[in-house]
């Protein structure tokens, strides 16, 4: 359950972002999370919605947008999608994929008044 | 609240070393702050936001572009660590496991076996959940330790593992290993500036966990399989498990390891004292 970590640390770049740029309220979360990410959506939504009660960022909208799993294979040299990281190449089958994407949590962009 | 960690700061405690059972709930002022440019251009001119409103009661909603990764504070706290560990030479160890796996004996058994060995000197960071009883096993052996306590934290971060260190002092050239907290999910998420993260695994385990918590197994350099003394009564297939792990990471090293009995634990020292002649060489 390091999604709690996780959300904590999204509300505190929210906040410094607010000081920064001086908005009182946060409307919606923009977060991408990779397929490799070790991140659950649901998660983060419980997580989120639980550790930004009582701040600028109660009730925002999470919206979530899921970027997928990417690899590089060694022996056949193609770039491949990938769900899991035991998953073969879906070109040639080996397991000697390098992952190349996929494996962070961005916060992306919000949306305030 | 500490940067990335989702436990309160009265929560994350750690003894001090020198004072036994005086636990600190430390406070986290130091270096929160830095000034980021999150590129505000146009963010004050309010034609500019979703609802193109300029007259005053209107929505007034606008678009802030953030793009932050949410662990990039945890990883300069670990690259932090990293680099006073590189300029004192010491290797440090990320032993990851589930509870139960057998973490603790292999690391009271590695430190009296390589105790003979003056030339590496040993220093423990121990990270649970609650109690301080894992440092005081380790203390029984000799070896400094200290215990960080996460509360309700099912993970050690680069930040809490930089204030350990800084308490530690850990001398030039040693061997620091950190005993995370058990958990095969979270700690693969946190860097802490370690050289290498060590999982073990023990064969009472799945020989398809490295399928179930593939994360860890793809953040670890070498995998111990433990309690290798207890497969003639399980139905543990060892080459499966091996080839589980190699799936998710075709690089890992693999060494069968027994704790209780000593069997190939002289393979795993040799594997310290190599990543310790890594560690000392070039930068």
């Amino acid at each position: 359950m390091h999604e709690m970590a996780l959300s904590e640390s999204v509300l505190q770049s929210i906040e410094r972002s607010a000081r920064a740029d001086g908005f009182a309220r946060v409307l919606s979360v923009h977060l991408e999370i990779g397929a490799l990410a070790g991140v659950d959506a649901e998660a983060m939504r419980f997580s989120f919605d639980a550790v930004s009660r009582g701040t600028l960022a109660e009730d925002a909208r999470l919206e979530i947008s899921r970027v997928p799993g990417e690899a590089w294979c060694l022996p056949c040299g193609h770039t491949v999608q990938i769900a899991n990281r035991f998953d073969p190449c879906p070109e040639c089958g080996s397991h000697q994929l390098q992952v190349t994407g996929g494996q962070d949590m961005l916060l992306k962009s919000l949306e305030v008044a | 609240m500490c940067t990335v960690c989702g436990c309160g700061e009265g929560e994350v405690s750690m003894e001090s070393h020198t004072h036994g059972e005086h636990a600190h709930a430390h406070s986290h002022e130091h270096a929160h702050e830095h000034d980021h440019s999150h590129g505000h251009e146009g963010l004050h001119d309010y034609g500019q936001g979703p609802a193109h409103a300029h007259a005053p009661g209107l929505s007034q909603a606008r678009m802030v572009e953030i793009e932050e990764n949410i662990l990039g504070k945890n990883n300069e706290y670990a690259g932090a660590n990293r680099r006073w560990l590189r300029e004192h030479g010491v290797l440090a160890l990320n032993l990851v496991s589930s509870p139960g796996s057998g973490k603790t004996t292999l690391l009271t058994r590695t430190i009296s076996d390589l105790a003979a060995d003056a030339d590496l000197p040993v220093a423990v960071i121990e990270g649970d959940q609650q109690t301080a009883n894992d440092a005081e096993r380790i203390r029984a052996t000799g070896a400094t330790a200290l215990q960080i306590n996460t509360g309700k934290g099912c993970h050690l971060d680069g930040h809490m593992v930089g204030h350990a260190i800084e308490t530690l002092a850990p001398e030039d050239d040693s061997l620091l290993f950190v005993e995370n907290v058990g958990n095969l999910v979270c700690p693969a998420a946190f860097d802490l500036g370690e050289n290498h993260k060590v999982v073990i695994l023990s064969v009472t385990e799945g020989e398809d966990k490295p399928l179930k918590y593939p994360d860890m197994f793809a953040a670890a350099d070498l995998m111990l399989i433990n309690k290798i003394d207890l497969l003639p009564y399980l139905d543990f297939d060892l080459d499966a498990c091996i080839e589980n792990a190699r799936k998710v990471n075709p690089g890992i090293r693999v060494l069968s390891v027994s704790a209780t009995t000593g069997e190939g634990m002289g393979a795993w020292y040799e594997w310290i004292r190599a990543a310790r002649q890594f560690a000392r060489v070039g930068s």
